[in-house]
């Protein structure tokens, strides 16, 4: 047993050197800063998808709503930039020097109580995770707690989603409205619009999204990651033996919002605006795509799932700006009909079958591995599974 | 007070600009064969993507997603005015290759198609964006990159960037002319001001109020914002029959305005019983709202399709061969085809493409082929225009009622309006 965990774990991690590879020599090696900007700004949706992985693939709730905490976690630091940007010196020309644009624009003379911390660097990166995270507790606790699963939590995520958006967009004169929060340009006097800046962005994503995938890895081997499994192919078995099965829900769910807020504040970083157009259900949805299109069991898969998304999207509508729509969507539609468990699922399915029989001239072919563990495997029988899976990571 | 707006310097100005080679006639046959001959090297200091033979500009708007039915007109109309430029030779001697990038009606994506084109296409000038979220989207790359962007559309000013031409009206042009008529020729003294609830509508209704209450002694009676995208104005419509206004002033965009017409129509309140002016309603609205349910209400713009004039009968029949006899031009869509004609005058005025010499030429740089008869660049990149009123049919035109007697000037940070 040991043994074999042992080689599935190198296995695991295989697939992980692999993708820090690819994201720390070669990209930037390949690539001239304009495009190793987007893939950074790719990444930090990667953040969302490896969240997704573990609330959805390993925790079995579907949120539809991920965008809202990627885009707090965004407005978050993109406060406290909007902030040094506004000092009164380049602000000279409005009616009220010293506070954001926008504001002065709604008729504010004074900056809001409420953004007086976000002058603080400690207290925006603080906030960065704190509010999402306050905010997926709070919603997921009155949810778990009461028992609401499945495609009720996720329309529930969808409403916060909605409300969030209108909210923003409503109080414009706190928040930037629909336009959001523009012309960001320092960190601390450090100018985050130069090509300098942005490798160092770029490798500091990159380094947070890989340290990121290690922690989701660590968790998915605890004990804790097998509870998770257990809970999502048998839910009251594990009530049964005496778990409190609410929490653990509760907990995935506020990882994964930790998790896009981080990749929130990164994209503001690097893009150099947040506005509302990444918290509603649009993004949302298209965030679970990214995890889907890659598999939803796989945290490296989720993450190259996200740069082909993207890739693609960038690479159609250069290309064929007036197609490129219908283009994504065949994408998605032929992934999901010809690999329903994503890129990563192919791998399982056919890549490693392959190489096994290659391996072993002789034995019989594997037969296809089931992405989903079959319903009624117990705990216990769910760690071969899932170990299985994450061996096959460098799909 | 309507004086304030009223006095262009015309007459020196102008007419030593007409001796100065932007006022080549740009219709016209004769061309100076001046730019043929320079050479790339000395047009071109900065690496831009210009060969002996062709100069790459970016094209940027939403062709997909929520604002392409609005942004395909600016799209039709800077094609057309670059193969018209091409069809007389292009500019330098350099025909125009159009980049076509797809903003997706998402401001991020226009952030980063702005980048592709400044970075990686090297464009000369980029024609693009509509919303001012998209444009507020891209203008610290413009400003970063040192691009140049010729912004179409009508909007609330605030706003002045060396990296950018403005060929739309900013707010005080499209606002305070109008309510000056409306008060001489209707009479109006109470407004109800009704907008979409995002930055151009605010901006433009406070700009109102502080014209109404402050200069022409009027009222406001009600001031309401509804969300963008919202269908039901009931509630708005009960609030007007109570406060009774002489005028009902609006800037509800996009597809709230079909519902607000229309509901409008249901409720009795119709053009030939209410006065309403609006800021939001071009001949691409027209199509949505239909024209029995905006039939006797006025707009007021700079450009209307059915203005008569020699130049707007040419461009018009010119865009109808183009894109077909059922297409119509709304103001935006004309200030979207002054882009590249202003381009070409200052890259011809300058003698190179470098933007920061052709930023320099841009002020002053004047238009009589301009189908909304003429326009001038500003120091402050705007352009003075004219204000115009029309009144809906309806069968879905505008007939022209008012127009200024005189070029606007533009003033994007208007004092005593703040």
């Amino acid at each position: 047993m040991n043994a074999i965990k042992n080689w599935l774990m190198r296995g695991g991690y295989g697939s992980f050197v692999i993708l820090a590879l690819i994201l720390v020599v070669v990209f930037p090696l390949a690539m001239d800063i304009f495009r190793l900007n987007l893939v950074g700004k790719y990444l930090t949706y990667g953040f969302v998808a490896i969240g997704l992985v573990m609330l959805w693939g390993y925790g079995g709730v579907l949120s539809l709503g991920q965008g809202v905490f990627f885009g707090l976690g965004g407005y978050a630091m993109a406060m406290f930039l909007k902030l040094e940007a506004s000092d009164p010196e380049s602000t000279k020309i409005q009616s009220t020097p010293g506070i954001p644009d926008f504001m002065d624009w709604n008729q504010l003379t004074a900056l809001p109580l409420w953004w007086e911390p976000f002058k603080s660097l400690p207290f925006a990166l603080f906030a960065v995770v704190a509010v999402p995270v306050l905010l997926a507790f709070v919603v997921s606790f009155a949810m778990f707690k009461r028992r609401v699963g499945g495609v009720y939590f996720a329309i529930i995520t969808q409403a916060v989603a909605l409300i969030l958006t209108v909210l923003i967009i409503g109080q414009q004169g706190y928040t930037g409205g629909v336009n959001g929060m523009t012309d960001l340009k320092t960190l601390l006097g450090w100018d985050i619009r130069t090509d300098g800046a942005k490798y160092v962005l770029y490798f500091v994503n990159a380094g947070l999204l890989l340290g990121a995938i290690l922690l989701c890895r660590w968790i998915q081997l605890s004990k804790l990651g097998t509870l998770l499994l257990a809970m999502r192919d048998k839910e009251d078995r594990v009530r049964f033996s005496g778990y409190d099965v609410s929490m653990f829900k509760v907990f995935a769910f506020c990882l994964a919002a930790g998790l896009s807020a981080i990749g929130g504040a990164m994209f503001t970083l690097q893009v150099g605006f947040m506005s509302p157009s990444f918290v509603g259900i649009v993004p949302s949805i298209e965030m679970v795509i990214f995890a889907a299109i890659g598999g939803r069991m796989s945290l490296v898969g989720a993450v190259y799932g996200t740069l082909l998304v993207n890739f693609g999207k960038t690479y159609f509508s250069e290309s064929f700006p007036d197609l490129w729509l219908f283009l994504m969507a065949a994408l998605f539609i032929g992934v999901v009909m010809a690999f329903p468990n994503g890129l990563a699922g192919l791998y399982e399915s056919h890549v490693k079958p392959w190489l096994a029989r290659r391996r072993s001239a002789g034995a019989p072919a594997t037969l296809p591995v089931p992405p989903a563990p079959a319903g009624h495997a117990a705990p216990v029988k769910a760690e071969p599974a899932l170990s299985a899976r994450v061996s096959g990571q460098t799909a | 007070m309507s004086s304030k707006y009223d006095n262009v310097p015309l007459s020196p100005e102008r007419r030593r600009l007409l001796q100065g080679l932007a006022a080549l006639p740009l219709f016209g046959v004769s061309k100076l064969g001046f730019g043929a001959s320079l050479p790339t090297a000395q047009v071109n200091t900065t690496g831009l993507a210009i060969t002996d033979t062709e100069v790459t500009v970016g094209q940027l708007h939403s062709a997909t997603g929520t604002m392409a039915i609005s942004e395909t007109g600016s799209i039709q109309a800077e094609q057309l005015a670059i193969d018209q430029i091409n069809a007389l030779g292009g500019i330098l001697g350099r025909k125009i290759k159009v980049i076509k990038e797809d903003g997706a009606s998402d401001w991020p994506t226009f952030a980063e198609k702005s980048r592709k084109l400044l970075v990686n296409d090297k464009v000369a000038t980029v024609f693009g964006c509509w919303t001012s979220a998209s444009r507020k989207a891209v203008l610290p790359i413009f400003e970063k990159e040192n691009g140049l962007l010729y912004y179409p559309t009508f909007y609330e000013g605030l706003e002045q960037s060396k990296n950018v031409i403005y060929t739309g009206q900013e707010a005080t042009q499209q606002i305070i002319w109008g309510l000056d008529w409306a008060q001489k020729e209707k009479g109006a003294k109470k407004f109800f001001l009704v907008g979409s609830d995002y930055i151009w509508p605010r901006t433009s209704m406070k700009i109102a109020r502080k014209h109404i209450e402050n200069f022409q002694k009027g009222r406001v009676v009600g001031e309401e914002y509804y969300p963008l995208g919202n269908t039901n104005f009931n509630s708005l419509i009960n609030k007007i029959k109570v406060a009774k206004p002489d005028c009902i002033f609006a800037a509800v965009v996009g597809g709230s305005n079909v519902a607000f017409y229309k509901q409008l129509k249901a409720a009795g309140i119709t053009g030939a019983k209410q006065f309403l002016l609006t800021l939001s309603v071009t001949e691409d609205e027209m199509l949505g709202i239909g024209g029995e349910n905006f039939a006797g209400f006025y707009s007021s713009m700079k450009y209307f399709q059915s203005l008569d004039n020699e130049n707007n009968k040419v461009f018009v029949e010119s865009f109808k061969k183009a894109y077909g006899p059922k297409a119509v031009i709304g103001d935006v869509t004309q200030a979207a085809y002054l882009g590249p004609w202003l381009w070409k005058a200052a890259v011809e005025k300058a003698g190179s493409f470098d933007v920061d010499k052709v930023v320099a030429a841009s002020p002053g740089i004047e238009l009589k082929t301009a189908p909304e008869g003429y326009v001038k660049v500003h120091d402050n990149h705007h352009l003075y225009s004219k204000a115009r009123i029309a009144q809906g049919q309806a069968d879905g035109t505008f007939t022209v009622v008012a127009e200024s007697s005189d070029l606007i000037v533009p003033d994007p940070f208007p004092k005593g309006y703040q």
